[in-house]
């Protein structure tokens, strides 16, 4: 019974929304990177980024949306470097990851340390408000949970629409797409496959940014060390989850945060008293795994990801 | 030095020269091609076929020289030049990317890339329409994977097509089609050459050369060895040029039948999808013969050659080797220490690791085992040694045996897996589709090595599709279908139609 009610209030599933938010602007990330044939694990250690630049620029007095241009163009810095090391130099894209995530995670460390030698616990900043949308947001259940949250999370539904669009009804995303098909066919039609795959682990990465800054600045108020949390790592699951499209990975999206709002609120339930906890907060990761099974099996994976392009070569 | 040609000269290549180090794929090679003529570009596999064409299409820029399309010079390296300029082309392995619709792989890169919408609409129609014009019938919005390796080509040929492509090259269009595919891509290309196109053709197949181009250019080891109208020439004048001698005449004797060396007795396999498994066949490879396995592919060769090669075992029924059963321990394993030898299929796919080298692939079956292997530890020695017989004594003309094998051409690849499978003096010798793809120079090569083993007692098991080969080779002929094996023909004892009926499905006795 305690089960239902959870199951029927407009808070938890405006928790699921809420939840979902920087996990779908990350898996766009990682589904554009992937597309073109570039596995990117440097997505962890680029929300890190994100979180940070976005929120000690408005700290140092940008406003929010500038803030959030920061931890794009932060993120986007990242993917960068990836792209030179993954696409230009053709290394091996799961060493060049996890050492983007690493040097990202500690840079920021650094640079947090650098601009506030001096205190103990982060400062807060005004976070972005919840925004909520005339007449929608008065349907019950679904009004609040989806019509009364932060712009972020309304940009991150819009992103979803917009990846969807490039990738399948304009030219640059046919493109892209062969880039992590066929490589050798793109290049066949003169086009620069390092361009394309540049380009996207590029704004890949930006978006994954700015799914950090989600983070500080419209979920918590400030940072803290680990507050990403093997986000991006869930990110890169539910790209696989969702097939390598946009529309069935924002649903990964939000089954995998249903999960989560799902579990916080157990814990508080008579079915959590007896319980440690961490098998709770073990909960969604264990249904993702299992999700993942039977969702995954006959998803049909860019056939050029991780490979290297070289041209001229035989 | 070019034979005067009246049409006005499309191409020109001049001087051509590349070197992939140390060897020198082109060396100074001219050419030009007229409006609405078809050149066939004639020579064994590494001759330099494909990489000549690779550096008119901008894939891979010369040492030296220069390509001039209507006049004008081509920046080297620069594809998106040579589509700009009217140069279309149809790699051996095609350019496809197999999980997009056909209508996605034909317009990729023909728009500008900064637009909000593809424009589907006109190019369905265009599309529709070069279809209809050229007799390149496929379904514009079919899956590139779900399309057979002719409808795949005919896709390419759309591609550059719809890229207003006046000059048109064909690298080895027809070595993956059927007979009667080839026959409506011919068809296809003369309709293009009568609306003024040019095609240059690569070919190894005499026959086609031919009957479809006006000129031919023969490429031998980097160099031109000859040009000539094909109205002045004869196939044997042109095999004489592509290997620089004329091939010995094919008549080989039959030999008799030595003792069973394997045996497979009422051997029954699971179905593999819409492929047929075997049902219940018996078959005897004898000692000292060829057996050659002819039908048409997708039978049951494939069940047939994985139980040989230790990959697949029974359902049903035995396998014995030398009078003994192979039991339930068959594996690939097992199979080569009974000695039998493989030459698989699939040269790049199961018979070679790309990117391993020479060496390492002429260990592959061997390598933990002596001399190779020594307590645990690869003696790099005495692998490069074997590894330098082999080439020495196959003929395997590569940059050396620490080359990573992708770097070979299919005919030198082919020589090293023949070498190393031969190498240990097996008693059975599967050969599966052994000179498919290869020229002249190397299929003549591949026999008379097959031959040799017969001469040392071998049984041979040839598969092919090639009845031909099959009939011009083997001793005893058993011919496949539908996972169901005729009784072995004496070689002569058959027509080439009689045996069509087999493959029909015709003469079985459960036929309808």
């Amino acid at each position: 019974m305690e089960i239902l009610e959870i199951l029927l209030s407009a808070s938890f599933w405006a928790a699921v929304v809420r939840i979902a938010s920087p996990l779908i602007f990350a898996t766009m990330g990682e589904l554009i990177c992937e597309r073109a044939g570039v596995l990117n694990l440097g997505i962890e250690g680029i929300m890190v980024v994100g979180a940070f630049a976005g929120w000690m620029a408005v700290y140092t007095g940008t406003d929010l949306w500038t803030g959030v241009a920061v931890a794009a163009v932060a993120g986007m810095a990242f993917g960068a470097l990836h792209g030179v090391l993954t696409v230009v130099f053709g290394l091996s894209q799961h060493v060049v990851g996890l050492g983007v995530t690493l040097f990202a995670t500690s840079s920021t460390y650094f640079a947090y340390r650098l601009a506030l030698p001096e205190v103990t616990s982060p400062p807060r900043i005004a976070p972005f408000e919840p925004l909520a949308l005339p007449v929608l947001s008065d349907i019950p259940i679904l009004g609040p949970a989806l019509f009364a949250q932060t712009p972020l999370t309304y940009l991150a539904f819009g992103v979803v629409g917009v990846v969807a669009w490039v990738l399948y009804r304009t030219p640059l995303g046919l493109a892209l797409r062969a880039a992590g098909e066929n490589p050798a066919a793109v290049a066949a039609q003169g086009l620069s496959v390092t361009g394309l795959r540049m380009g996207a682990v590029i704004a890949g990465s930006g978006l994954m940014a700015v799914g950090g800054a989600f983070l500080t600045m419209s979920a918590f108020s400030s940072f803290f060390f680990e507050m990403v949390n093997g986000r991006g790592w869930i990110c890169i699951a539910l790209v696989v989850f969702g097939a390598w499209r946009p529309g069935k990975a924002l649903l990964g999206a939000l089954l995998f945060a249903a999960f989560d709002a799902f579990q916080i609120r157990l814990q508080q339930t008579a079915i959590g008293e007896g319980l440690p906890y961490q098998l709770f907060l073990m909960l969604p990761f264990a249904l993702s795994i299992l999700a993942l099974v039977v969702m995954s099996r006959r998803a049909s994976v860019p056939a050029a990801l991780m490979m290297p392009w070289r041209k001229g070569e035989r | 030095m070019a034979p005067a040609t009246a049409a006005p000269v499309v191409l020109r290549l001049e001087g051509i020269t590349k070197r992939f180090g140390t060897l020198t794929a082109n060396d100074a090679v001219s050419l030009s091609l007229g409006a609405g003529e078809v050149v066939a570009l004639l020579g064994e596999n590494g001759a330099g076929k494909t990489t000549l064409m690779n550096i008119l299409f901008g894939h891979y820029s010369a040492d030296e020289g220069v390509v001039e399309v209507g006049g004008l010079p081509l920046p080297p390296g620069a594809p998106r030049a040579a589509i700009a300029a009217g140069v279309g082309m149809v790699h051996q392995h095609f350019t496809l990317a197999e999980n997009l619709s056909v209508v996605d792989n034909i317009l990729i890169g023909t728009e500008p890339l900064w637009r909000l919408r593809a424009g589907r609409g006109a190019a369905r129609a265009r599309i529709a329409a070069l279809s209809r014009d050229f007799g390149l019938a496929v379904d514009p919005e079919a899956v590139v994977a779900s399309l057979s390796v002719g409808e795949r080509q005919r896709v390419e040929i759309l591609k550059a097509l719809y890229r207003d492509a006046r000059i048109l090259v064909l690298d080895e269009p027809t070595a993956v089609l059927t007979p009667q595919e080839a026959e409506a891509l011919f068809a296809t290309l003369r309709r293009m050459v009568a609306q003024g196109l040019s095609v240059i053709f690569i070919s190894h197949k005499l026959h086609e050369v031919m009957a479809l181009a006006s000129r031919v250019v023969v490429l031998r080891q980097g160099r031109i060895a000859g040009e000539v109208a094909v109205a002045d020439t004869t196939p044997a004048a042109l095999a004489a040029l592509m290997v620089g001698a004329a091939p010995a005449p094919a008549q080989i004797a039959p030999a008799p039948a030595g003792p069973a060396r394997l045996r497979l007795r009422g051997v029954t396999t699971p179905n593999e999808g819409a492929r047929p498994g075997l049902r219940g066949i018996d078959l005897t490879l004898a000692g000292g013969q060829i057996t050659g396995l002819a039908g048409v592919s997708g039978n049951g060769q494939g069940a047939i050659a994985a139980l040989i090669s230790g990959l697949a075992r029974p359902e049903a029924g035995s396998i014995e080797i030398d009078g003994r059963e192979a039991g339930r321990g068959w594996s690939a394993r097992a199979a080569l220490d009974a000695g039998i030898a493989r030459i698989p299929e699939d040269r790049h796919g199961t018979g070679s690791i790309a990117d391993l080298s020479l060496t390492e692939n002429a260990i592959l079956e061997r390598f933990t085992r002596p001399p190779f292997s020594r307590r645990g530890w690869l003696d790099r020695g005495a692998a490069r040694r074997f590894a330098e017989g082999l080439i020495a004594r196959h003929d395997v003309r590569c940059p050396g045996p620490d080359a990573r094998i992708r770097l070979l051409s299919g005919g030198n690849m082919q020589k090293l897996i023949l070498g190393r499978a031969l190498s240990g003096d097996p008693g059975v010798i599967l050969a599966n589709q052994p000179v498919r793809g290869l020229d002249v120079g190397a299929i003549g090569f591949v026999h008379a090595e097959l031959l040799a083993a017969r001469a040392r007692g071998a049984a041979i098991l040839l598969i092919s599709e090639d009845l031909d080969e099959i009939m011009g080779l083997a001793d005893v002929i058993h011919v496949i279908s539908a996972g169901r094996l005729s009784p072995g023909f004496a070689r002569g004892t058959k027509t080439a139609a009689e045996l069509g009926v087999w493959m029909a499905g015709g003469g079985f006795a459960d036929a309808a």
